[in-house]
């Protein structure tokens, strides 16, 4: 092959050292990157992936380097960006063991928010060869004086895990400051890393500079070969599966026994309330003292170190862990992976696949364990898309506005810009790529004055166009508050976890503020591992301290976070309704469809089956749009509403991630189902409902922050003013009444399409079950119902009056202490 | 339930042996005296935050400015008493937009009476609007001032601390402005729009308060007395 033979002696004789032979995708993305071409580089995880990108840039630095000498001048060659810290840590690592061993002499190093600041300034002014850091710190470059300097001989960037990057607002900010980058050094060539791309073209898109509407450029797809299929099997319990929760605690004794077969399994749950629990059920068996350890977001990072370093070691066994174990980090030799727990989608569940056998030529080992019987159904579909290799993912949507704004300010913190150019330069960026000059501008002037139509602001602008037609930021203070506050992930307020007593002081970890407001001290929980009583409040600090107590008084702190992708729910729906699938299904599961059928009906997979049954002096309506909870709350928002209207008097509703149940005081079976679901509710009722949730509020708020609108608070800041600070609720309702056009108003309601409410994933499922209603009014609960049904008591009842808690508590005071 | 914010029922709700009727809007009315009671305005919050550098939306004045005229327009009171801490800051004068500086001088002008109480964040308030300033008011057995005093007082209405209070039940809870009373002394809730609140269950109410206040919760339409047994700490 005549690319091969251009390969330079020393990397031949590097690979011939190894006993390796160099794939065809790396020479593939040496051939992309001679001829200048951007490349999205799609292969599985131990595929030689992160070797693929970065041999054209070891490739070119060995060159330059055999010419200009170990003295040559400090020069940024190539960019890595990666969503996590710890993977370009990683990275760095198995780059420098390539580097060192051909003795090239690059320079490799790593920037993130734990770099210290005196070595961040020396990498401002003697940049390193190859640079590995976090789409933050490109956005603290570009918000720096002197960036187009840096930048300006760079000749390659590499983007890792780039399908879990793009459609998140993090995607949006790095396309913004790859499209500054664009403008500095046009001359370097982008390559985009992943293991599991459902939109090949829309990541191919995304990646590569784009150059005005109704032109999509995109880039070179280049294919890893596929390594063997993946070996996944479904837990057939010999214990009764539940009908609902999500414990898994029937499948424990089976989980355990392949812990000891194995020889170390990664045990992935979906939330860190499941992992505490099922971390603390392991070693209630653990008889034979197997190092089994815990690992999720919200524990102390110490602890999190311990943990991959034993991992490294191989001195555990077992590592129950969130989605924070899914990216590519290769942490030991795992031979098995465990997916406690509907996998919730194809792609998630390939890429904790790829944690197990990090070697190309062995196949990697899977158990699904469901928690309940839908789970059931919902695993079997996981592992056929994953047997077929069809994958789902996160769309991709046009560029939040809210994003755009911080980009907008930060361009002026750094290099001074004017407006025209930094247009034509955002519509580089593919999610901006539509943005109109009218839209631009709005978000222009709401970086600078927050984009009031009653424009009093002008003279206490952020930013100020200079007479030269150039924006900046107003002075360096300014500037240095808006660096203080980049970035777009808005964490819920945290609260330390701290032991009180004789060992005063040690932190746990974080816990959300929310949860610690609900106890009361005395209350017990589960965190870290351990049963924590809740003891104080003591300034952000929540002081616990251990118990004997087993059992925890408030069992859980989050509901399921990622809902079941559509790919899933569509087979879902086929395999509850054709039998053919059934013999795949445990018994267990078969004869609960079976008697479904008998009792009520199967619906069709275009088909919605709306049941009604009374019950306990209630009357129900239970139906089953497989769209996943946020959208089916939303439904259930929407329902009721509707109800109301129709004097039918709807109580509340509970919705899980396949079904929502609907109970009130009248009888339901009379009500036009037809015109119940109509998707006209997305008018009028759904802005009704979003002016007043506490959803968008939330929405919103996080939207003002990633905007510059309102600064994140920092540690010490929000105690002292507490009664004088300000709340984002107030500031969205009078914002609402005065201002309803306003541009972070639409950046709120175009989240909420997608974020916490689902609106857009409801849109489609009505439009879907129009004409195909189907409708059983039974004298009793359906065995599909069930599930659902038994959410009630253990969910929160939605569709109240937020104030009749205010009327049950204000009652009783009336009638001991208020005379009249 | 308790229906408030009619004066045409004979109030249930009473204040150092007073008779007072509290208003949705955070406004207090006192029958026998006609007066209308509202604490901490803050107006030009937002521009306040707006000169150093967080664009707050620049309408609380005219939201807050609207919602004072429906009270005056509901309770039809022959004086009405702001209790401290009217005016956001000292320079907030100079920044209100000249149709909220017109809407508040009328609004003065309209009153038989209406006096500034003095506050921390305005001590002096600006002359231009009309009006009495005092330091503090006393209005038949109860005293007005800004900021309560310290200790055992009986018969004081001030503002300046913002209460609010937090309920919690079916799974959720509940937080809003209150008025925080011992059925001897009143703490009143902020009225102006963009004020923040601090929960009563905070220290700096135990200063005041023998035993934690009761609250009388600002719901939509209604206020709800909610004893101080069920009110949930933190905020």
């Amino acid at each position: 092959m005549s690319v091969h033979t251009s390969l330079p002696s020393r990397f031949e004789r590097w690979f011939a050292a190894r006993g390796w032979q160099i794939r065809d995708h790396q020479l593939e993305m040496l051939a992309a990157a001679r001829a200048g071409e951007d490349a999205l580089l799609i292969a599985p995880t131990g595929g030689g992936k992160t070797l693929g990108g970065f041999l054209p840039s070891l490739v070119d630095l060995a060159d330059t380097i055999s010419n200009t000498g170990a003295a040559r001048p400090y020069a940024l060659h190539t960019l890595y960006l990666s969503p996590l810290k710890a993977l370009s840590v990683d990275v760095a690592r198995n780059l420098t063991i390539p580097a060192e061993e051909m003795e090239l002499g690059v320079r490799i190093e790593t920037r993130t928010g734990d770099t210290p600041a005196s070595k961040k300034k020396r990498q401002r002014e003697r940049p390193p060869d190859i640079l590995l850091t976090t789409p933050e710190q490109l956005a603290l470059f570009v918000a720096s004086p002197n960036a187009a300097r840096y930048f300006c001989d760079l000749k390659r960037i590499i983007i890792d895990e780039i399908h879990a990057l793009a459609p998140q607002k993090r995607g949006d900010l790095l396309s913004l400051g790859l499209a500054s980058l664009n403008q500095w050094a046009p001359q370097a060539c982008r390559a985009g890393l992943s293991a599991t791309v459902a939109d090949e073209g829309g990541l191919a898109r995304w990646l590569v500079p784009q150059t005005g509407k109704d032109k999509a450029r995109f880039a070179r797809i280049i294919h890893g070969r596929p390594g063997p299929r993946p070996e996944i099997e479904i837990l057939d319990s010999a214990e009764r599966i539940p009908w609902a929760g999500h414990s898994g605690r029937h499948a424990f004794g089976e989980v355990y026994a392949r812990i000891k077969t194995s020889k170390m399994v990664l045990i992935f749950v979906n939330t860190r309330a499941q992992a505490e629990y099922t971390f603390q059920e392991l070693w209630r068996m653990n008889e034979d003292g197997l190092a089994i350890a815990l690992h999720h977001g919200s524990l102390a990072p110490e602890q999190r170190r311990k943990v991959e370093a034993a991992m490294a070691a191989g001195r555990i066994k077992a590592v129950v862990c969130t989605s924070t174990l899914d990216l590519g980090i290769d942490w030991g030799d795992v031979d098995l992976v465990i997916q406690m727990g509907a996998p919730k989608g194809s792609a998630r569940l390939i890429q904790r696949l790829g944690r197990s056998n990090h070697r190309l030529d062995e196949p990697s080992r899977a158990l699904l364990a469901p928690t309940n019987r839908f789970e059931h159904l919902e695993c079997q579909a996981a592992s056929e898309a994953v047997a077929q290799n069809q994958l789902d993912g996160e769309p991709l949507t046009a560029g939040s506005l809210d994003v755009l704004a911080q980009h907008i300010m930060g361009r002026a913190c750094g290099e001074a810009v004017d407006a025209d150019s930094l247009y034509g330069e955002i519509g580089h960026a593919a999610p901006y790529a539509d943005l109109s000059r009218t839209d631009f501008d709005r978000v222009l002037d709401l970086a600078a004055t927050g984009g009031y139509a009653l424009a009093s602001y002008d003279r206490f602008r952020r930013m100020i166009k200079g007479k030269d037609g150039l924006w900046r930021a107003r002075d360096a203070r300014t500037a240095q508050r808006h660096r203080m506050n980049v970035g777009t992930i808005v964490e819920s307020e945290m609260v330390h976890v701290r032991l009180g007593g004789k060992r005063m002081g040690r932190r746990l970890g974080q816990i959300e503020a929310w949860f610690i407001e609900q106890l009361t001290p005395g209350d017990t929980f589960l965190f870290a591992g351990q049963v924590l009583r809740f003891d104080a409040m003591s300034e952000s600090d929540a002081i616990v301290s251990r118990t004997s107590d087993d059992t925890p008084k408030i069992p859980s702190y989050q509901g399921g976070k990622f809902p079941l992708s559509t790919y899933l729910a569509a087979r879902v729906r086929e395999i509850t309704h054709d039998r053919k699938e059934w013999p795949k299904l445990p018994t267990q599961v078969r004869d609960w469809l079976e008697l479904q059928g008998q009792v009520s009906r199967l619906p069709q997979a275009n088909e919605l089956l709306v049941e009604t049954f009374p019950r306990a002096a209630r009357y129900y309506l239970v139906c089953y749009p497989f769209e996943g909870r946020l959208a089916h709350q939303t439904l259930g928002m929407l329902l009721t509403r509707r109800l109301e209207r129709m004097h039918m008097r709807p109580m509340g509703f509970v919705a899980n991630e396949y079904a929502l149940a609907v109970w009130g005081l009248r009888d339901l079976s009379g009500v036009n189902m037809d015109a119940l679901f109509d998707d006209d509710m997305l008018g009028d009722d759904l802005d009704a409902w979003l002016a007043e949730s506490p959803l968008m509020k939330r929405t919103f708020k996080i939207c003002a922050i990633i905007a510059g609108l309102i600064e994140r608070r920092f540690p010490g800041h929000e105690k002292t003013a507490r009664q004088v600070t300000f709340s984002t609720d107030l500031i969205y309702d009078v914002l609402r009444q005065h201002d309803a056009n306003h541009v972070l108003l639409q950046a709120a309601r175009d989240d909420a399409a997608t974020g916490l409410m689902d609106v857009r994933r409801l849109g489609q499922a009505l439009t879907r079950i129009k004409g195909h209603i189907v409708t059983e009014h039974l004298t009793r609960i359906s065995p599909l119902a069930l599930p659902v049904m038994l959410e009630i008591g253990k969910e929160p009842v939605y569709g109240e009056g937020h104030e009749s808690i205010l009327a049950d508590v204000s009652d009783d005071l009336i009638s001991e202490a208020m005379k009249p | 339930m308790i229906q408030a914010g009619s004066n045409k029922v004979a109030s249930p709700w009473s204040l150092h042996g007073v008779a007072v009727i509290p208003d949705p809007s955070a406004a207090l009315f006192l029958p026998a005296e006609k007066a209308l009671i509202v604490a901490d305005l803050h107006f030009e919050k937002g521009s306040a935050y707006a000169q150093h550098g967080q664009m707050l939306p620049p309408y609380d004045t005219g939201e807050t400015l609207k919602r004072l005229a429906q009270a005056i327009q509901r309770y039809q009171p022959e004086c009405v008493i702001a209790l401290g801490d009217s005016f956001h800051d000292l320079r907030a004068d100079g920044r209100m937009a000249e149709r909220d500086a017109e809407t508040l001088t009328s609004l003065v002008q309209s009153m038989p009476d209406w006096v500034w109480i003095e506050g921390n964040h305005d001590p002096v308030p600006p002359p231009r609007f009309g009006g009495r300033v005092l330091p503090s008011l006393q209005l038949g057995p109860l005293t007005l001032r800004h900021e309560p005093r310290n200790g055992q007082v009986r018969g004081e209405i001030a503002g300046h601390l913002h209460p609010c209070a937090k309920v919690r039940g079916k799974g959720r809870s509940v937080r809003a402005r209150c008025f925080a009373t011992d059925g001897a002394r009143m703490v009143m809730p902020a009225f102006g729009a963009f004020t923040g609140g601090l929960n009563v269950c905070d220290p700096a109410f135990s200063q005041i308060f023998l035993a934690r206040p009761d609250a009388w919760i600002i719901g939509t339409q209604d206020i709800y007395a909610v004893s101080s047994r069920r009110l949930a700490p933190q905020s």
